[in-house]
């Protein structure tokens, strides 16, 4: 008996600083069950995991949240990252980010912003955020971050109440000055998977949106670089989902608890590991979870046998899970799935515009 | 020899914006240009290329740089750097802007 090769390092690390954060949008990447105050890493664990995500080839970092301005520490948390070699990227939805706390991020080095757009004017951000006049603090931080210099992506999350509004998005990230914008259709985990009657798109919609970016790109070339992410749900194959599960991306969660996406505690039977228990070097190469979907051997048909399995990996785990029951089954998105019948049955379920359900907000 | 790709209108400053780098990934042992969501691994020509940029320059003179720097002659290079220089532009990785 030999050991296995060890896996590629990984590429980035998205810290989960905190689950706390003032809005409560309904397609929340959050767990259904969140971590309190009390059980979050404090600086000093932070700063380590850091180090140890660097050592372990690890660059670019990703401050998230709920929101991670929350945090008190964050301009120290950034200084250690950059310390420890890291590119340092913020993912905010700009509450909370005064002047002075820019002043002290920019001063501890921080690299980008990426801010989240809810709605592309007040009356729609402000519902989806659950926030009252969020959009308007929203856009004057956007507007410093921009007249500081520093640069700036819009993270604009699509779903059926706002992708109508798409072209419109595209323009806004422009005239603010964002180097770059995310158009990211809500994926149906958790909060989303609960609010999906309310939030998934219409074909008319994907089909429409589709056209807007094509033209866009054109327009905008050299000025804004845009990245789309259609809804999968309308695609024939799945997503690579983290480019391959244990392949390039680690998640640490406010607690430490070190995931290798951020929904993978949907999974019922992985064990997971925090960073206060092992080291990370070692979480990445034989954590349990980690290792749970690596290569091949997990791989059912269709999947195992497929000439697209080193191509999208048999697509994501956790939507396996949450429409098959089944986390080793094909992602039910693909057309050769067994299960494809199931999404394309929700696809003409999808509720008329008078019909549409209210949210259920995170709390 | 005359530069058919570049005019004076084309001859663009370039130079790297903030919150792109050029960065030694220690782990993996080679140069990298890090920008928002992005890790470039950089091969030997795509490393001399963007560290010529320093703290900016013209097109041109980057041209003519590298051209002395690898004595290479001017118009095979300038189609190769014209267009990696462009891909990086289009992805908000490069600025073009006025010296």
């Amino acid at each position: 008996m030999r050991d296995l090769p060890l896996p590629p390092a990984p590429i980035a690390l998205l810290a989960e600083l905190t689950h706390r954060c003032p809005l409560s949008c309904p397609y929340c990447s959050n767990p259904l069950e969140m971590v309190a105050r009390e059980g979050e890493l404090d600086t000093a664990t932070w700063a380590r995991v850091f180090a140890e995500a660097a050592d372990l080839g690890v660059l670019q970092l990703h401050l998230s949240g709920g929101e991670p301005v929350a945090r008190r520490d964050l301009p120290e948390l950034v200084e250690a990252a950059r310390q420890a070699g890291l590119y340092v990227n913020l993912i905010t939805s700009g509450i909370g980010l005064t002047e002075a706390r820019l002043d002290a991020l920019e001063a501890a080095g921080l690299d980008h912003v990426q801010l989240s757009l809810q709605g592309v004017r007040s009356g729609i951000a402000d519902r989806i955020g659950g926030y009252k006049s969020g959009f308007d603090r929203k856009l004057e931080v956007a507007k410093s971050i921009t007249a500081r210099g520093l640069p700036l992506t819009l993270n604009a999350v699509m779903h059926r109440q706002n992708l109508d509004d798409l072209a419109e998005t595209i323009s806004f990230a422009v005239e603010l000055g964002a180097r770059r914008i995310e158009i990211a259709c809500v994926q149906f985990y958790g909060w989303a998977l609960t609010n999906r009657a309310a939030l998934l798109p219409t074909r008319e919609q994907v089909e429409m949106a589709k056209r807007t970016v094509a033209q866009a790109v054109q327009t905008y070339r050299g000025r804004l670089a845009i990245d789309f992410v259609p809804p999968d749900y309308y695609a024939d194959f799945p997503k690579a989902c983290m480019g391959g599960w244990g392949s390039t991306g680690l998640n640490v969660t406010p607690d430490g608890t070190v995931l290798p996406c951020h929904a993978a505690a949907t999974i019922p039977h992985l064990e997971f590991q925090r960073v206060t228990e092992a080291p990370l070097a070692e979480i990445w190469q034989h954590g349990p979870a980690f290792q749970a979907f690596r290569g091949h051997d997990w791989m059912q048909e269709p999947c195992r046998s497929c000439a697209r399995r080193d191509i999208d990996h048999g697509g994501c785990r956790c939507q396996a899970m949450a429409l098959t029951g089944d986390a080793s089954a094909t992602d039910p998105v693909c057309r050769y799935s067994p299960q494809r019948p199931a999404v394309d049955a929700l696809l003409a379920e999808i509720p008329e515009a008078e019909a549409l359900p209210e949210f259920t907000y995170r709390r | 020899m005359t530069d058919t790709l570049l005019t004076a209108k084309s001859d663009p400053f370039v130079r790297l914006p903030r919150g792109v780098r050029l960065h030694h990934d220690r782990v993996r042992d080679m140069p990298v240009l890090l920008g928002p969501e992005r890790a470039l691994m950089l091969d030997e020509i795509g490393l001399a290329i963007l560290t010529e940029i320093g703290q900016g320059l013209k097109m041109s003179v980057l041209i003519e740089r590298l051209a002395e720097r690898y004595d290479a002659p001017r118009a095979e290079i300038s189609g190769d750097v014209i267009g990696f220089i462009e891909d990086l532009q289009v992805q908000r990785l490069v600025d073009y802007a006025d010296a």
